[in-house]
């Protein structure tokens, strides 16, 4: 029994003048406690699956199943982090971390504890009455990871959450990330154009191409790498194997456009 | 010693922006009293036909007379409380129209092309069926105050909320978040300035819809004593009234703008 399955999903864009397809037959399934990354360009609607498996934006065409039910919003409890943390500016720390549970209507000294607990983990203690603002970059993108973890969801969906981050810090929230997930053993999808991270991250790597969006090939990712942590992860040399792989089945579908160009550019001159 | 020399040029910027500010405060003193001598000399010396222009001696005069004997408190009471209650309604039913539309797409849809008339049309020239609807006293002028603000008030407002980064609302629906709950923590808090400074507009359009309003029909009022001043040729009492309604007016603003910075210190923590 699959964990997350997705069944011939499409999904259109539509505006007046014409529509867009972003998504085009969709289709895999995940196992629980594994780990996936979406690579590929941008515009390939890698960002897309997320919202649509988050629930937040309905599909076109095609099924989707969590634990074998439709997925329901207000229940399914999936912990979706965005490129920029999103932290509400006018609440503090705690209440930033706690927004899930006061949604829920389920603040109590239980939760509050755990709050506690899980911004120690992450290493940002005495911070709980601060406000987002005078937090780093990165330290405000843990808060939000902790945020996303407080409510314990079956499912996260990580959409670039490093990728507006500084290369040392990314790093080290990428190690952070993965040690808390495998404790945890929390299922995870992450959206990344940056083949490293998802290497290094992930089980299975979907690479996608765009116009319209599709799954053109999957990577496992060996198993020797897939324990070892992040950091040393890159120093492995069956990294660099996968990587050039990776790098090779992402460059053919760059190369066809491009060569288009050049050949306009000809004919102009 | 080095520190010394910091202070001290601390200080010299502290009595230089003591000095600039000082020199600003006369200039504005000077402009002010140089108009009321000129208006006064004018008025004496038959330059400008005192009949007309009266002179500030006699409308301190009349504004002193009608105030010790009463009769001029009555009327700056009358107006004082019409145009508190006009400006609170105005901005309390825009807001309320705002988040209607915010709520509803469609009902924003539908509501357009009556929005835009509605804002496009001179309110005070509703005037007379207002009068006609409501009955020829208070009530009249105070929906004169609120129907001159309500309008922009929901359309400001309601572009406001508009703006609020869709991420916030990404964050709470992908947390389970209802479409109050995302009023509540994202949509409200962000446009909180927004709302503030609305005040500011709404209090100087009830005041227009107030006077106005008075000048149709009331018996009481400041905009009354101009129109009644007005017919028996006493300009003395219209300039007056006029001096009184700048000096509320302005009273009034800077309450609102206490209020506005009150507002913003505490809804921020």
């Amino acid at each position: 029994m699959s964990f997350l399955t997705l069944e011939n999903v499409s999904h259109h864009y539509f505006s007046k003048a014409n529509f867009t397809k972003a998504l085009d037959d969709i289709s895999f399934s995940i196992q629980e406690g594994e780990f996936v990354a979406l690579l590929g360009p941008s515009g390939c609607g890698k960002s897309t699956i997320l919202s649509i498996i988050a629930g937040i934006i309905k599909q076109t065409q095609g099924k989707i199943r969590l634990q074998e039910k439709p997925i329901d919003l207000t229940t399914a409890n999936i912990g979706y982090m965005l490129q920029q943390d999103y932290l509400f500016p006018w609440k503090t720390i705690i209440d930033n971390v706690l927004l899930g549970p006061k949604i829920a209507n389920n603040v109590t000294e239980n939760t509050k504890e755990k709050a506690t607990a899980l911004l120690n983990e992450v290493g940002l203690p005495n911070i709980a009455s601060a406000y987002p603002s005078s937090l780093s970059g990165g330290m405000r993108q843990r808060v939000a990871l902790v945020r996303t973890l407080i409510n314990d969801p079956k499912l996260l969906l990580l959409d670039e959450p490093f990728s507006a981050l500084d290369y040392q810090t990314k790093l080290k929230l990428e190690q952070l990330v993965a040690n808390l997930l495998a404790t945890y053993h929390k299922t995870a999808v992450l959206v990344t154009h940056d083949i490293g991270e998802a290497i290094a991250m992930s089980d299975r790597i979907f690479v996608m191409d765009a116009n319209p969006g599709v799954i053109s090939k999957i990577f496992e990712v060996p198993i020797e790498i897939r324990n070892e942590a992040p950091l040393l992860v890159r120093k492995h040399p069956k990294y660099q194997i996968l990587f050039d792989k990776v790098w090779e089945e992402l460059d053919k579908k760059e190369q066809l456009p491009n060569e288009e160009v050049v050949s306009t550019n000809h004919e102009a001159k | 010693m080095k520190r010394n020399n910091d202070q001290q040029l601390f200080q010299a910027y502290l009595q230089h922006v003591k000095r600039e500010n000082r020199i600003v405060y006369i200039w504005q003193i000077s402009i002010l009293i140089t108009f009321i001598l000129l208006w006064e000399v004018a008025s004496r010396f038959y330059w400008i036909d005192p009949l007309l222009f009266s002179s500030p001696t006699t409308i301190f005069q009349v504004v002193i007379n009608k105030l010790s004997d009463g009769s001029m408190l009555n009327h700056l009471q009358v107006t004082l409380l019409e145009t508190i209650a006009g400006f609170l309604l105005g901005t309390i039913f825009g807001i309320v129209l705002a988040i209607s539309l915010w709520t509803s797409k469609r009902f924003s849809s539908v509501m357009d092309p009556y929005l835009v008339i509605m804002n496009a049309m001179p309110k005070v020239a509703l005037g007379p069926i207002i009068i006609v609807a409501m009955g020829p006293g208070y009530i009249s002028i105070i929906t004169m105050g609120a129907i001159i603000s309500v309008i922009i008030t929901a359309l400001v407002v309601y572009s406001a909320f508009n703006e609020v980064d869709p991420n916030y609302e990404k964050v709470l629906k992908s947390l389970g978040a209802s479409k109050g709950q995302i009023f509540k923590n994202a949509i409200f808090p962000a446009t909180l300035p927004a709302m503030i400074s609305t005040l500011k507009v709404n209090v100087g359009l009830s005041w227009v819809g107030v006077v106005v309003g008075e000048f149709l029909v009331s018996k009481q009022g400041l905009g009354y004593l101009i129109i009644y001043g007005f017919q028996v040729f006493d300009f003395s009492l219209v300039m007056a009234s006029l001096v009184l309604i700048a000096i509320f007016a302005a009273i009034m603003y800077k309450i609102v703008e206490r209020i506005e910075v009150w507002l913003i210190k505490h809804s921020t923590s």
